[in-house]
């Protein structure tokens, strides 16, 4: 399998609004999308910690503090918290917020790829047609 | 995604017995054609008598979704309230061979009108063999009986007694006594005659008292502790009033309290026994054979040490036939039989804890 053949069509840009989540199937593998703002992410739909459905829990924020009585949120829906047992993890990184150290989520490599491009290279798997005018999410499942 | 393989384990022979399964009612009227006319207009009218702050809400704080698996909410009712969900989200792919079911509320342990408590207890008694039992027979019932009414709660065990689906008795361990208390031994002669264990589930509903003995705690992560020192409160009391000594027969199943303290509760207990126990002459043995031969632990939610094969030391004290696999479900917390154990226990222990020790105890074939 050559690299480019790792790559697949998994939804229409526009179909992921900013602030939410997709979980898609590519080649047998549940994959959560997120658009942060306008930025993708992807990421294995399976908790490292318990083998969750990771990408079917709630998007939120971090609460810090500095001290009793002191609260603010930070990074406003970056951080994704496991439908299961709560472990939260950063979209953007994958990284575990509970275990930054030694946990992390499978991180895919995902693209935003104009129609026009798609249609002409034979290399990018379709799992629905593609039009010229929109632009597509690409996941490559070897990055 | 995970389904696939979770069915290529349970195949594999990872069967399990679940010691801690919550059922739930879709809405409090299911209870309606298990209770008497008389009781249905009374809870329709008046509702129950719940000894919390709050009428109407949970009586314990809570992370999220109300203290739920965010993925276990049916399309309709609570988690726990259908079947069918729970068959394919937790009983079928963790390879489930039986289920004991833990239904804490209305249930009639938290009531304070007696008679309506007896009603609930029935209702509730038939209601779980009607909505879980009968239908997926890999689940059990548990006799669930008001224990602040001791006459009422051993009828209700002889009523049941002979049907098997019913595994274990269930009461309330935030009872208004300790439960070491001469008011509440006919419940456990009953049991001792009537061969079912004692299943003593934290955070049952309260009986008035705060949730910790310096009052209610702010947060949900105090309130999780709390669970572990009321269990303590109420195994010393069980030793002290002298229930193991006065029912050898009587077998008692602490659910979701947490296991590792058990070990030091009992060396603490057995020293200060050795110099004291003029106070209480009717405790004969060391408090630490007591709990040895009485007393079974289910195994959520797992303490983790820092060196994971600690927790092995910690259960070889306690005994590796002593201590259940538990899930919880659909808790959010629960864990999960193929993530459970951060150490290898050797496959006799494995077998011990999610099947054999259950089997055992219950009867199970």
């Amino acid at each position: 399998m050559t690299r480019r053949e790792t790559r697949q069509v998994v939804a229409r840009a526009s179909d992921v609004k900013p602030g939410t989540a997709r979980v898609v199937t590519v080649k047998g593998r549940d994959i959560g999308i997120f658009n942060l703002d306008g930025e993708f992410f992807a990421l294995a739909n399976r908790c490292p910690h318990a083998g969750g459905p990771l990408c079917q829990g709630r998007i939120v924020a971090l609460v810090q503090s500095d001290g009793p009585g002191h609260y603010r949120l930070a990074r406003q829906q970056e951080f994704l918290r496991c439908p299961w047992h709560g472990w939260e993890f950063d979209i953007r990184t994958g990284q575990s917020w509970c275990d930054p150290n030694s946990t992390r989520a499978r991180q895919f490599a995902i693209t935003v790829e104009p129609g026009a491009q798609l249609v002409k290279g034979p290399y990018v798997a379709e799992t629905f047609p593609v039009s010229v005018e929109e632009d597509y999410l690409v996941i490559d499942l070897a990055g | 995604m995970n389904v696939p393989l979770r069915h290529a384990a349970a195949s594999a022979g990872l069967t399990i017995v679940d010691c801690d399964i919550h059922p739930a009612y879709r809405t409090p009227q299911d209870l309606h054609p298990f209770l008497p006319a008389r009781w249905r207009e009374h809870m329709t009218t008046f509702g129950e008598h719940l000894r919390q702050g709050l009428s109407g809400q949970l009586a314990w704080p809570r992370m999220m979704a109300a203290g739920m698996r965010l993925d276990s909410f049916p399309e309709q009712g609570p988690p726990g309230s259908d079947l069918k969900l729970m068959q394919t989200q937790h009983l079928d792919p963790n390879g489930v061979e039986y289920g004991m079911l833990m239904q804490l509320s209305r249930g009639g342990m938290e009531e304070r009108n007696l008679d309506f408590a007896a009603a609930l207890s029935g209702a509730v008694n038939d209601w779980q063999l009607e909505a879980f039992v009968k239908p997926e027979p890999r689940l059990r019932a548990g006799i669930v009986v008001p224990q602040e009414d001791a006459a009422f709660a051993v009828s209700e065990i002889e009523r049941r007694a002979d049907d098997r689906r019913f595994a274990q008795i269930l009461i309330s361990p935030r009872s208004s006594d300790p439960l070491g208390h001469r008011r509440y031994w006919p419940i456990y002669e009953a049991a001792q005659r009537c061969d079912r264990p004692i299943a003593l589930h934290v955070q049952g509903f309260s009986g008035g008292h705060a949730s910790t003995p310096s009052g209610w705690p702010t947060y949900y992560l105090q309130e999780h502790y709390a669970a572990t020192t009321g269990m303590q409160n109420t195994l010393t009391s069980l030793v002290f009033e002298g229930v193991f000594e006065r029912f050898p027969g009587l077998k008692v199943v602490l659910i979701e309290g947490g296991f590792a303290w058990a070990p030091a509760l009992a060396w603490r207990m057995d020293k200060h026994w050795e110099r004291m126990r003029q106070e209480v002459p009717h405790v004969k043995r060391p408090p630490s054979e007591y709990v040895r031969e009485h007393c079974w632990f289910t195994t959520q939610p797992i303490e983790e040490p820092e060196t994971p094969a600690h927790l092995a030391d910690i259960i070889g004290w306690i005994g590796w036939d002593r201590l259940m696999f538990s899930t919880d479900y659909p808790h959010w917390d629960f864990d999960d039989p193929q993530h459970v154990f951060k150490f290898q226990p050797t496959e006799e222990q494995k077998q011990k804890i999610f099947r054999d020790n259950a089997k055992a105890l219950y009867g199970l074939q």
